[in-house]
């Protein structure tokens, strides 16, 4: 480690950035696993003393999780129902001692296949604010993650928010994690489905599937044919039958490609059908 | 450079701590190496096993994962602030059920059960779980801990004085749950494991391994490398070993050297250590170390390695085989032939790592002319030995100071970094301390061998077993390790604890390139009882036979004889045992099919097996020495050599002396099994310390009594007890009163002085595998009950309910303690734990369970007692662990209707299971 900094101010930390090559550590619980045993060359920049980035705040366009905010924060957050399925995720990040430091742009800057935090916040057509000294832009998540391990950060950026549009902040939504065991584990596949259910129409879908490509990835397929069904249970024979053609699964140590392919289906028909099921006891009560 | 905070300050359990470090050394390596609060422990360094969880600002948090940063101006709490002084309830509790056995996880359990009851004062269990999912433990099976949690929920803190130790009155130790005499450091966060105390002065050791299966390597200008590396001090290599570079735990097959030489054999093999200051190493990159790979051909599974003219791992061992194990009883093929019902399988299991989370840690040091070594063991005078072979000592040149140990399960019985800290030591004549990453514990070290077995066996009409004939190789890796004892263990146990009159079965130990497969709990026996207990399911689905009518109609009772030709005594209790699970079993059957009667897509099922496992050594000696006196100034100084790695050693073996002597068990001071200062008892392993070394442990009490009754001049009838340095002894109205410091006492300080050996009568095996092979047998037989849901493969364990013949539970809580733990591992080998080289060499990839995924367990304690163990007492610590994986995938097959033939039985091989089955159909 040649240089170590670790600003309080945003603008600082962006300043930083534009005139160094540096290596961003936040929670750290995927930094230090990366590191191993060996020792740390890279210049560090710790933006744990970046207090704006941390929290969640609501404006008139949209819904704002700064960069910094934990998983437990967003697990307790008082949010609406279609962040549900992030609450979920947000439970499901490696355990307690991981969600209480683990930042939400930590899990997408890793780009990971099996971050848990991803397909919930998919279809919640949710995009990355990156700011760097010259300028903020906006990428949709699905252009953020480009592959495995790998994203549209540019040098000199850094992920300083993730932003949820008013307009996809409505209706419900569910997560499904599928995995060896019961905590602390990466997933086999994960699901999360947001519904908007009116008069007992679904007027609106989103569909994402985590850990079956290289990146997550939302289900337009599936997306089209529930979409103007009524919300009931056949929904689920309209899943298990509807093209999916975004998913490229691998073989390899924690489940088969064709075993993949098939239980993404199966745990986003569940997603969906325990939306249904809630709203129709909603509606029956 | 390395940029330092001008200080980095805050609180630890209270105390204002200041010192200057780097801002991104991760805090747990703060707390432990530079302010030595070693009750955080590292398991990882990933957040992986929560074992070094502390609170910060009152949050459960990874120390391991948190740079020191930003920890500034927090207030930490480790284990060694929860006390105040005394125990809080929480550590009480966990004293009480028993929640801590080698106590590794304990701190951090404890630290985040703490924060849960800060905030909810009286969880449930979902509660408990789910803040303790992300802490792994390896011995207890979770259970005694969520009790311990539940149950301290609202209760009040306690001096340590007032805790209910559950101490016996004398005479009374056996069959009572004292607590664990070793327990309370393992709650305040005393107890100093393997990587604890190294002395500030010692030396790093870094070891430089293979990142290749098969290669050769050539080193280059080493120093010259070392110049370059300020701070390193010396560097070995195998041309710096002085004796034989030749180890392994069974003699006439040593193979392994300690630092290869030219050559490696598997991914992980060590051939370099270099050895410097803390700081140089932890700044230290390998990339530029001097040696040139050269890759070969490696072969990874035994069917490749022992194809014709596959190449050699070693050029003395022809086809690869390492040894085969044989027994021959009757007829088999004539049985089989004449069979009314035959049923034939193929089952294949995968590498199991032991995953104790304390990985090996220890440090070396020259006292005079004698190399001391204080590590985490379960075999110190094996260390001994093999490390004095390696680096030219006589054996009595070499010290083994066992430190706690965190688990073990069997890999901890071979040398690990013993002759690498030695060798540094001796070569500088400094202190040299080594602590093993997660990585390097995984690859380097040994694991359960993979096995691809076969079997076929027949009953008669009326579900007799007739005959049986089971052919297994097993994976045994690079060196040799224990792959010997797989080889002849299998065969003696396969058949199962039934009686199966013509018999054979052979077992053959494999060399590949892959790593050592050594110990691993029940030494190959849990492979061979899916393999048979699978078979015995579809063998009563044949006869249409109810499966636990089945298997005690078949199970061995007293007058029959076993596979090897040995006769069965009033002992055996395997019978007992499945009697005992009949009840359970209706129940279960009855639940199952109510269940499923309203259920489509998930399925309940209901499993059973036994298993039966010999104690000790395979008709090879196996003695221990139990040497136990009373002290000038009045105490009973056990000499307790039988290493505890969390079983319970320490606690029961002083509770057979106790009333071997006749004393009461808080009059009892334990000496450590330090090879300097108590006699051999043999390694921790093979369910032998409980029966082999109780029994020396028995022996020693009862002639230290009679040495005393002598000198009192008093019958067998007289009462002993100790009254300061007086030993008390009454006979009806008559007291005697020893005054100890009128008698001479030896150079120990010993004024009586027993020391007492036993070992277990054993015939060897002939040609055949006839003969007696163990003098004790244990047995068990276990129920599992479990959902599977048929669209998604997984699996939901509802319960396990376990019977096991112990002869006699010397300690209950310690009993049901190694039924909970033998079962988790039984459940991970069942369902998620496949060790791949290259790809699962850590926690995160390598699943064992969790919190979550050990459902309630209900003990069933049968006691027929042994004629030959301790009060009766047979071993457990195996045998508690071979049925779970064959009960569940018996129970999956009774969901679901498909056998998983490869475990662990995965979601996607259980869906690929069932879909074979739809598209057969």
């Amino acid at each position: 480690m040649i240089r170590y900094a670790k600003p309080t101010k945003v603008a600082e930390a962006l300043s930083l950035l534009g005139d160094d090559d540096w290596r961003i550590l936040a929670g750290g619980t995927d930094f230090y696993p990366a590191q191993g045993t060996r020792p740390v060359r890279e210049n560090i920049l710790d933006i744990n003393g970046l207090a704006e980035l941390r929290g969640i705040a609501e404006t008139e366009s949209h819904w704002i999780i700064g960069a910094r905010t934990s998983w437990a924060q967003v697990a307790g957050a008082p949010l609406p129902a279609c962040f549900d399925a992030l609450r979920q995720a947000a439970r499901e990040v490696g355990s307690q001692q991981i969600q209480n430091v683990a930042t939400v742009a930590g899990n997408l800057c890793n780009a990971s296949p099996a971050a848990d935090g991803v397909p919930a916040l998919l279809v919640l057509d949710a995009d990355v604010e990156l700011n760097s000294a010259q300028r903020k832009r906006h990428l949709p998540l699905g252009d953020f993650i480009l592959a495995n391990r790998r994203t549209a950060l540019q040098p000199g950026e850094m992920v300083t928010a993730i932003r949820i549009p008013k307009s996809a902040a409505v209706g419900q939504s569910a997560f499904h994690k599928l995995g060896a065991r019961r905590y602390l584990v990466i997933s086999i596949a994960m699901a999360a489905v947001r519904l908007v259910i009116e008069d007992g129409i679904i007027t609106n879908a989103a569909v994402a599937v985590g850990a079956c490509a290289a990146t997550a990835k939302r289900l337009h397929g599936i997306e089209t044919t529930i979409t103007g069904r009524e919300a009931d249970r056949s929904m689920a024979e309209a899943i298990m039958s509807a093209p999916i053609t975004e998913l490229t699964p691998i073989d390899d140590v924690r489940g088969t490609a064709s075993y993949r392919q098939d239980a993404a289906r199966e745990i986003v028909a569940r997603s969906a059908l325990a939306i249904v099921d809630e709203s129709l006891g909603k509606a029956a009560a | 450079m390395n940029p330092r905070l001008p200080l980095t300050a805050f609180e630890v359990n209270g105390s204002a701590v200041a010192l200057p470090v780097s801002p991104v050394k991760r805090l747990s390596s703060v707390l432990r190496d530079d302010l030595h609060v070693t009750g955080v422990k590292v398991g990882c360094d990933a957040g992986d096993c929560g074992a070094c969880t502390v609170l910060v600002d009152g949050e459960p948090v990874c120390a391991c994962l948190m740079p020191i940063a930003s920890a500034v101006g927090t207030k930490i709490t480790t284990v060694e602030g929860l006390g105040n002084g005394g125990l809080s309830a929480l550590q009480a509790s966990f004293l009480e059920h028993g929640a801590a056995q080698c106590g590794i996880c304990t701190p951090a359990l404890l630290v985040a059960a703490s924060a849960l009851l800060e905030r909810n004062a009286e969880p449930d269990e979902a509660a408990v779980q789910d803040a303790l999912g992300g802490i792994l433990c390896r011995c207890t099976g979770y259970r005694k801990i969520v009790n311990a949690v539940m149950a301290a929920a609202r209760k009040q803190a306690r001096p340590v004085g007032g805790i209910d130790f559950r101490l016996p009155a004398s005479g009374c130790a056996i069959g009572l749950s004292p607590v664990r005499l070793d327990g309370i450091a393992k709650v305040t966060g005393a107890e100093k494991y393997g990587a604890d105390s190294f002395p500030p002065d010692a030396l790093t050791v870094l070891a430089v391994r293979s990142p290749y299966y098969h290669a050769r390597f050539s080193l280059g200008d080493i120093d010259a490398w070392k110049r370059m590396n300020p701070g390193i001090v010396a560097v070995f290599t195998a041309a710096d070993i002085p004796g034989i570079n030749r180890f392994g735990v069974i003699p006439p097959f040593a193979d392994q050297p300690a630092l290869a030489e030219r050559e490696v054999r598997f991914r992980g093999e060590a051939v370099a250590v270099i050895a410097g200051e803390r700081d140089a190493i932890a700044n230290l990159g390998l990339a530029d170390f001097p040696i040139v790979w050269t890759e070969q051909p490696h072969v990874l599974e035994p069917g490749a390695a022992n194809a014709e003219g596959a190449q050699l791992i070693h050029e003395n061992r022809t086809g690869n085989i390492l040894t085969k194990g044989f027994v021959e009883r009757g007829d088999p093929e004539a049985a089989l032939d004449g069979a009314a019902v035959i049923a034939s399988g193929e089952i294949e299991t995968s590498y199991v790592e032991h995953a104790y989370i304390e990985p090996e840690g220890g440090y070396a040091y020259l006292d005079g002319e004698t190399l001391v070594i204080v590590a985490c063991t379960q075999a110190p005078y094996m260390d001994r030995d093999d490390t004095a072979k390696v680096l030219a000592l006589a054996p009595e040149k070499v010290r083994i100071v066992p430190t706690a140990t965190g688990g073990g399960f069997g890999s901890k019985l071979d040398i690990s970094l013993q002759p690498l800290i030695g060798l540094v030591a001796l070569k500088t004549g400094r202190p040299a301390a080594m602590a093993y990453s997660r990585n390097e514990s995984m690859i380097s070290t040994t694991k359960r061998h993979p096995a691809f077995m076969k079997a076929s066996i027949g009953t008669d009409a009326d579900g007799q077993i007739c005959g049986m004939v089971f052919d297994g190789d097993f994976n045994t890796g690079a060196y040799a390790s224990w792959g010997p004892t797989v080889a002849n263990r299998v065969p003696v146990h396969a058949s199962g604890p039934y009686a199966t009159p013509n018999y054979r079965a052979t077992g053959r130990a494999v060399h590949t390139n892959g790593p050592i497969s050594g110990a691993f709990r029940g030494f190959g026996v849990p492979q061979a009882a899916i393999m048979q207990e699978t078979l015995y399911d579809e063998l009563a689905g044949k006869l249409g036979k109810d499966r636990l009518d089945f298997r005690l109609q078949n199970c061995l009772r007293e007058g029959n004889v076993t596979v090897t030709g040995q006769k069965m005594d009033a002992s055996v209790g395997i019978a007992d045992c499945l009697e005992a699970l009949k009840p359970h079993w209706a129940r279960a059957l009855a639940d199952a099919s109510a269940f499923n009667m309203s259920s489509e897509s998930v399925k309940r099922g209901v499993g059973v097996a036994s298993c039966w496992y010999g104690c000790g050594n395979t008709s090879l000696p196996n003695p221990s020495t139990i040497k136990v006196a009373i002290s000038q100034d009045g105490h009973v100084i056990l000499h307790q050599g039988a290493v505890d790695i969390g079983q319970g050693s320490n606690t029961v073996i002083a509770q057979i002396c106790a009333d071997a002597l006749g004393m009461p068990l808080a009059m009892f001071h334990l000496k450590s099994a330090d090879t300097a200062i108590s006699p051999d008892a043999g390694k921790t392993s093979a369910s032998r310390q409980t029966f082999v070394t109780g029994k020396a442990a028995e022996k020693a009490g009862r002639v230290l009594r009679e040495q005393i009754l002598r000198f009192a001049n008093v019958s067998a009838k007289a009462t002993l007890t100790l009254d300061g340095a007086t030993v008390v002894v009454r006979e009806g109205e008559a007291v005697r009163r020893i005054d100890l410091a009128g008698l001479s006492a030896n150079a120990d300080g010993y004024v009586f002085e027993a020391t007492e050996s036993y070992d277990p009568p054993t015939t060897p095996l002939d040609a055949k595998g006839q003969g007696k092979p163990y003098a004790v047998y244990g047995y068990g037989a276990q129920l599992a009950e479990l959902e599977v849901d048929l669209k998604l493969g997984t699996v939901k364990l509802v319960k396990i309910t376990a019977a096991h013949d112990v002869g006699k539970a010397i300690n209950p809580v310690m009993v049901e303690g190694q039924i909970e733990g033998g079962i988790a591992q039984g459940i991970g080998m069942a369902l998620m734990e496949e060790y791949i080289p290259g790809r699962t060499e850590n926690l995160h990839d390598y699943l064992i369970p969790t919190i979550g995924d050990v459902p309630p367990i209900e003990s069933i304690l049968v006691e027929v007692p042994d004629s030959e163990g301790p009060f009766g007492a047979k071993g457990l610590g195996e045998h508690v662990l071979i049925p779970t994986a064959p009960a569940i995938l018996n129970a999956i097959r009774h969901a679901t209707g498909v056998l998983v033939t490869k475990v662990p039985a995965t979601p996607s091989r259980i869906m690929a299971a069932i879909r074979a089955s739809e598209g057969s159909r």
